[in-house]
């Protein structure tokens, strides 16, 4: 096992990947010389040269229907989007061409491409540069979200996105790409679909996915040790499918539930798990579910107002001890 | 092109042009559903390009207005109109409709219903060719209205910058749905917009098509010997509305008389006339056997096909789950 960051997991998973296989190429702004924003292609450029390592002008419906382009004959493109903000302006080709060509050529076409894109609000970015936007993408027909809450998911999601057939988007984040933490030191492939507990209990359930799996995290720490209640975490490191059977199974044992998201509601995350648990597992349910979110607002500047508008740890333990009636 | 390559392009087009009026009638009695964009009037265009090209070797992508694409490419027209039908044998097995229709056997890699979308697709195909170092070019057919969405802006200076080996026909019909040209783009002339980016580009008559071979010809040589894109206007008209719920009020029927003057179709045929290639009678030949044809295989065939199965809804949504088992459940092999 190695310990690493955050941005080296990608970074290794692009190495491997384009040394195995001369079709997989990646493309964004900054990519190449500049070795990327968050350092995620860095070496790639000086290594595999300015044909594979794109440095794009900023144009990022253009790029990434390039891509798609690309992908309709085998081409295995990894697009970075600099910032989820920006992947706006790429959805028409990401949702109309990416997603959909598979079906509406009767399964003739495909677009294997992977599109990995910074979310998450960073520190007083303002309201264009801290997205969240994992709410819109987990709703398209024909394309695979992940969201990677760890170096380690980071590294094998991104080899498991590029080996598929299907388009994955990448949900990654500003805030984690410096997070340390293990991975195999060999080639590792992370399943695109299911979840990961990431510390199992039985008094309640803490869906996270991507940052707020470490609320979560951190919540049923202070919650064992200062309410005694045994929080399990499960990690929804899939948006897109969620992971049915994983929703169902932890709730059955844990019989609450709360969900921590840092994108707003209404529409996400939070409102899906809760379909879910309904559509599951309603009648193993103690009490309501609820679900922990941004304030509906365009990202304040302000320190203080931002930190207002995003959820933490505190929050999630307030939420379970209010369903424990301890609040 | 040879004597006997116009004759055989006069008949595609005489099929072109009765495949797309035989469309007007099926959507008439409900026999096709959804959008449908008419090709008459435009013929020699595709036809045109095609020649100079290699049908079923180089990659063309389009727009909409897509049927006539997809058979110069190959696609059996069989399978096109039983697409149109929404059958199960469809060139995209009835998912896609009128307006997404593929045959990636023969290098047709659709049409597409977002106005400008199949630009970066094209540089995209492009990309790919150069990265594999294929001799294939890509051809990317769009109207004139495509050129005011950002994608074109976007990939014509992709395409320059990197030299990608995809040829740009702009079908200049004069209209971007129901607006004209004149009331919709600052430059009437779309070959003067790529200047900007450095690209090679050219004019010319759509509609007879000994002109638009020999400028696609030098379109398709250029972009074939590693010189970079480029791009050719081809000044046409669309004789239909921009699709089938549209009345064309907002043109005179003047001025679609002036332009049936020039019928690309009589264009040819007189000239293969003129010069004693053929006669009258061989034309109307031609025309009977066209009609026979489209109404007793094609029409039969997507009449006579099975509709898709409704447990087979999801297919194609997501590549056969059995192939992606390593990377969906991680279990790698």
């Amino acid at each position: 096992m190695a310990n690493i960051m955050y941005w080296e997991a990608i970074q290794r998973a692009h190495d491997e990947e384009m040394a195995r296989d001369p079709l997989v190429i990646c493309m964004g702004e900054d990519i190449g010389v500049a070795g990327g924003t968050y350092k995620a292609t860095k070496g790639l450029y000086e290594k595999y040269g300015p044909l594979r390592v794109m440095d794009t002008p900023i144009s990022e419906n253009g790029f990434t229907g390039l891509a798609v382009g690309a992908s309709f004959l085998g081409v295995r493109p990894i697009v970075e989007i600099m910032s989820v903000n920006f992947a706006w302006l790429a959805m028409d080709q990401m949702f109309n061409s990416a997603a959909k060509v598979r079906y509406m050529s009767g399964g003739q076409l495909a677009a294997p491409c992977v599109f990995r894109s910074a979310g998450g609000a960073a520190h007083q970015l303002g309201a264009q540069h801290s997205a969240r936007m994992e709410k819109v993408f987990m709703g398209i027909a024909g394309l695979r979200v992940v969201t990677p809450s760890n170096p380690k998911q980071a590294y094998g999601l991104l080899k498991s996105a590029i080996r598929c057939d299907d388009p994955v988007f990448i949900n990654e984040h500003e805030l984690m790409y410096n997070m340390k933490g293990e991975v195999p030191d060999g080639e590792y492939f992370h399943p695109l679909e299911g979840s990961d507990i990431a510390r199992a209990g039985t008094d309640v359930t803490l869906f996270g996915y991507n940052i707020s799996v470490h609320w979560c995290l951190k919540a049923a720490e202070i919650l064992d040790k200062q309410y005694g209640i045994s929080a399990e975490v499960v990690d929804l490191y899939s948006l897109a499918p969620l992971d049915r059977d994983g929703i169902r199974k932890s709730v059955s044992k844990t019989h609450r539930a709360v969900i921590a998201e840092e994108d707003e509601a209404p529409v996400g995350v939070g409102s899906e798990v809760i379909a879910i648990i309904n559509e599951e597992c309603f009648f193993e349910l103690d009490a309501a579910p609820v679900r922990v979110h941004s304030a509906l607002v365009p990202q304040p500047y302000n320190h203080t107002l931002e930190k207002a508008t995003i959820p933490d740890h505190e929050d999630v333990v307030k939420a379970v001890l209010k369903l424990f009636g301890k609040a | 092109m040879k004597i006997e390559d116009k004759k055989r392009v006069l008949r595609e087009m005489v099929l072109h042009r009765r495949f797309e009026e035989r469309c007007y009638q099926a959507y008439i009695e409900r026999k096709i559903g959804g959008f449908l964009h008419l090709y008459p009037g435009q013929e020699a265009c595709c036809n045109g390009v095609m020649e100079a090209a290699r049908p079923g070797h180089d990659y063309v992508i389009t727009g909409y207005r897509d049927h006539v694409h997809a058979i110069k490419c190959g696609a059996d027209p069989k399978e096109v109109m039983a697409e149109l039908y929404g059958k199960e044998t469809g060139s995209s097995k009835g998912r896609g409709g009128s307006m997404h229709i593929f045959d990636a056997g023969k290098r047709f890699m659709g049409g597409y219903a977002l106005v400008g979308g199949p630009f970066p697709l094209a540089a995209g195909i492009a990309k790919a060719i150069q990265l594999k170092g294929g001799d294939e070019i890509a051809i990317c057919f769009l109207g004139d209205a495509a050129n005011n969405q950002g994608t074109f802006h976007e990939t014509m200076n992709m395409a320059a910058l990197w030299k990608l080996p995809v040829l740009f026909i702009c079908e200049n019909n004069l209209y971007g749905i129901g607006t004209s040209i004149e009331r919709s783009t600052a430059v009437i002339h779309q070959h003067k917009r790529v200047c900007a980016y450095g690209i090679e580009a050219a004019e010319c008559d759509g509609q007879d098509i000994d002109k638009v071979y020999a400028a696609a010809r030098l379109a398709v040589d250029h972009v074939r010997s590693g010189k970079g894109p480029y791009f050719l206007e081809l000044m046409t008209y669309r004789y239909r509305g921009h699709s089938m719920s549209d009345s064309r009020g907002y043109r005179s029927r003047e001025e679609e008389e002036l332009w049936k003057q020039r019928d690309p179709i009589f264009i040819l045929r007189d000239r293969l006339i003129e010069t004693g290639e053929m006669s009258m009678a061989d034309y109307e030949a031609i025309e009977k056997e066209t009609d026979a044809y489209i109404e007793n295989e094609v029409i039969k065939f997507a009449e006579q096909s099975p509709e898709p199965r409704v447990e087979d809804l999801e297919k194609y949504v997501f590549a056969d789950r059995e192939t992606q088992l390593p990377w969906l459940t991680g279990k790698a092999a």
